[in-house]
């Protein structure tokens, strides 16, 4: 297909959702710029910060470094479904009782993360919590308030039965 | 990015005939963590990009012949989560390992790593592999803190694999599939320090897909790497040593040391290897091991610190592969 624009369908947060992108247009791009699903931050744009991660059939991965029609008939789980539900997926009222954001910018991204490895790993040790988010930077150094409010949120899931996600969807 | 054709096949036959004889005809894609910042920087512009993670005989990591296959589709997350791996290759696991971001664990791809483009800024910024402006070396003249300590030619980057090292101590090999047959090459000899601007810093055509990796049974030989790293995350090494060792009772029997990050190609330590025959590893044997590793290195400007950095890899990666860590 292409290089023009092509109709793709992409499957983000349990809706499927057409889409006209260039065979060169990024899932992050694709959802920022053409679906107005702006959760996602686009930073470095070159797979080097983490502000654009995104979980894509169960695994975090970067946004800005995977091609938009390379993710048809994948399942996109984007920020956005972590407060579809009634009430927020753990991980985000976390973030706020920690402190765990100054700017913000890197936020969406390292809430994603940090869902992503509570997926896999539900009862992570400090140090699983420190390797699991290497792959997201914060400018503002955040980073010490945003470990304790991953370690909060997996108390959390499992006082709660480890429910994984705010909406339903993903 | 270049606007490009994109086709996604489900044969590694039909992707074959899909590429082109030049590398601006079509681009292999795996998990893209390169290729994709390669295309924004404007370094590669295929006119095509093949994605072969479509390519189901392409996956997987399986034991065969009491060895390893390692499908160009298989992630780095995939080798690092391996119970085959785990089992006998910690010197695979910690180089998976040390790329610390999960993200480019779960995308990226071992084979991709292999082949993934030099670091060096001025090659990312389109001054070419060999970074030569009138008839000059811009990293000589330049920054140069994390280039070469090994270059006996034109090529000043160092090699970015970290896999690279590791699966060359382990004697592995990469099998390549063209439309016109296959071929088998040692990891060793896959890389290359290009001579012409024209030239790859490995041994692949533009009408050539690896098919997988090959690595021999480690049949108990002690394996493990080091990296020595500025930043914990996001970043590539600064120097790592990958070892393999048999023993003989106490003592090493045979021995093999390949250094990353410090060459233009991983860098075979063979004579630091050779010394090791016959003595324990211990503090001792294991520092003028790493010492004689980096005898031959040749520094730029700002990179000497490099040289002390092999060297304690190398002894760290011993003591580590002898269980002295
Ligand atoms: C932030 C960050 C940190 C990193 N840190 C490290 C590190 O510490 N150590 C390290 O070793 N690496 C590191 N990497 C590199 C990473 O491991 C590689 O980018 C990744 O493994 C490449 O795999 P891929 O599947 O994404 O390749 P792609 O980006 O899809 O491809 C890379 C290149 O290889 C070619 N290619 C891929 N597969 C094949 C094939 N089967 N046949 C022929 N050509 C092929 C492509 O055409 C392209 O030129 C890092 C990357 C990032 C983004
Ligand atoms: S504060 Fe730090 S990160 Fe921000 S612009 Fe200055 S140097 Fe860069
Ligand atoms: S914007 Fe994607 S990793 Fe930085
Ligand atoms: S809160 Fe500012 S970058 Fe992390």
């Amino acid at each position: 297909m292409g290089p023009g624009e092509t109709e793709i369908t992409l499957t983000i947060n349990g809706k499927a959702t057409k889409v006209k992108v260039e065979t060169r247009t990024t899932l992050l791009d694709a959802c920022r710029e053409r679906l107005e699903i702006t959760g996602a931050k686009r930073v470095c744009d070159r797979g080097t910060c983490g502000a654009c991660t995104m979980i894509v059939n169960g695994k975090t991965v970067y946004g800005c470094t995977t091609l938009a029609v390379d993710n048809v008939g994948k399942k996109i789980e984007t920020i956005e479904n972590l407060t579809a539900g009634a009430k927020p997926h753990p991980i985000v009222p976390a973030f706020s009782n920690n402190d765990a954001l100054q700017c913000g910018y890197c936020t969406p991204g390292m809430v994603m993360a940090s869902k992503g490895l509570l997926d896999r790993t539900p009862n992570p040790t400090y140090d699983q919590v420190k390797a699991g988010l290497g792959g997201n930077l914060c400018r503002c150094g955040t980073y010490v308030g945003i470990r304790k409010a991953v370690l909060e949120a997996a108390k959390e899931l499992r006082a709660s039965g480890g429910r994984k996600s705010g909406g339903s969807n993903a | 990015m270049n606007a490009f054709e994109y086709a996604s096949p489900a044969t590694l036959k039909e992707a074959l005939g899909l590429l082109g004889n030049s590398w601006s005809d079509a681009a292999v894609l795996a998990g893209g963590t390169d290729l994709l910042s390669l295309m924004k920087d404007h370094i590669a512009e295929p006119k095509r990009v093949v994605n072969i993670k479509g390519i189901k005989e392409l996956g997987g990591i399986t034991k065969s012949g009491g060895g390893l296959r390692i499908g160009a589709n298989a992630t780095v997350d995939e080798l690092m989560e391996s119970a085959a791996v785990r089992a006998e290759y910690p010197s695979l696991v910690a180089a998976a390992r040390g790329i610390d971001s999960p993200q480019v664990r779960n995308m990226g791809t071992v084979v991709g790593d292999l082949c993934q483009r030099p670091r060096c800024w001025y090659y990312r910024n389109g001054f070419g592999l060999l970074a030569m402006k009138g008839g000059k070396s811009l990293v000589e003249s330049g920054q140069n803190e994390f280039h070469s300590i090994f270059s006996s030619g034109p090529a000043k980057f160092v090699s970015a694999s970290s896999f690279g090292p590791a699966l060359i101590a382990l004697g592995a090999k990469v099998k390549i599939a063209s439309a016109s047959g296959s071929r088998e090459v040692a990891v060793a000899d896959f890389f290359k320090a290009p001579t012409g601007d024209g030239d790859r810093e490995i041994d692949l055509k533009p009408n050539e897909i690896v098919t997988e990796i090959v690595v021999p049974a480690a049949k108990g030989a002690k394996n493990a790497t080091y990296e020595v790293r500025n930043k914990e995350g996001l970043d590539w090494p600064l120097a790592t040593a990958s070892v393999v060792l048999t023993m003989k009772g106490a003592n090493v029997a045979t021995a093999k040391i390949v250094l990353g990050h410090v060459g233009p190609t991983p860098v075979v330590a063979a004579d630091a290897a050779s010394s090791l025959a016959g003595k324990a590893i211990n503090e001792e044997t294991a520092t003028a091991a790493g010492k004689a590793a980096v005898a031959g290195a040749k520094p730029l400007s700002d990179n000497g610190y490099k040289v002390q950095l092999a060297a304690v890899a190398v002894k760290r990666a011993l003591l580590a592969a002898a269980g002295k860590a």
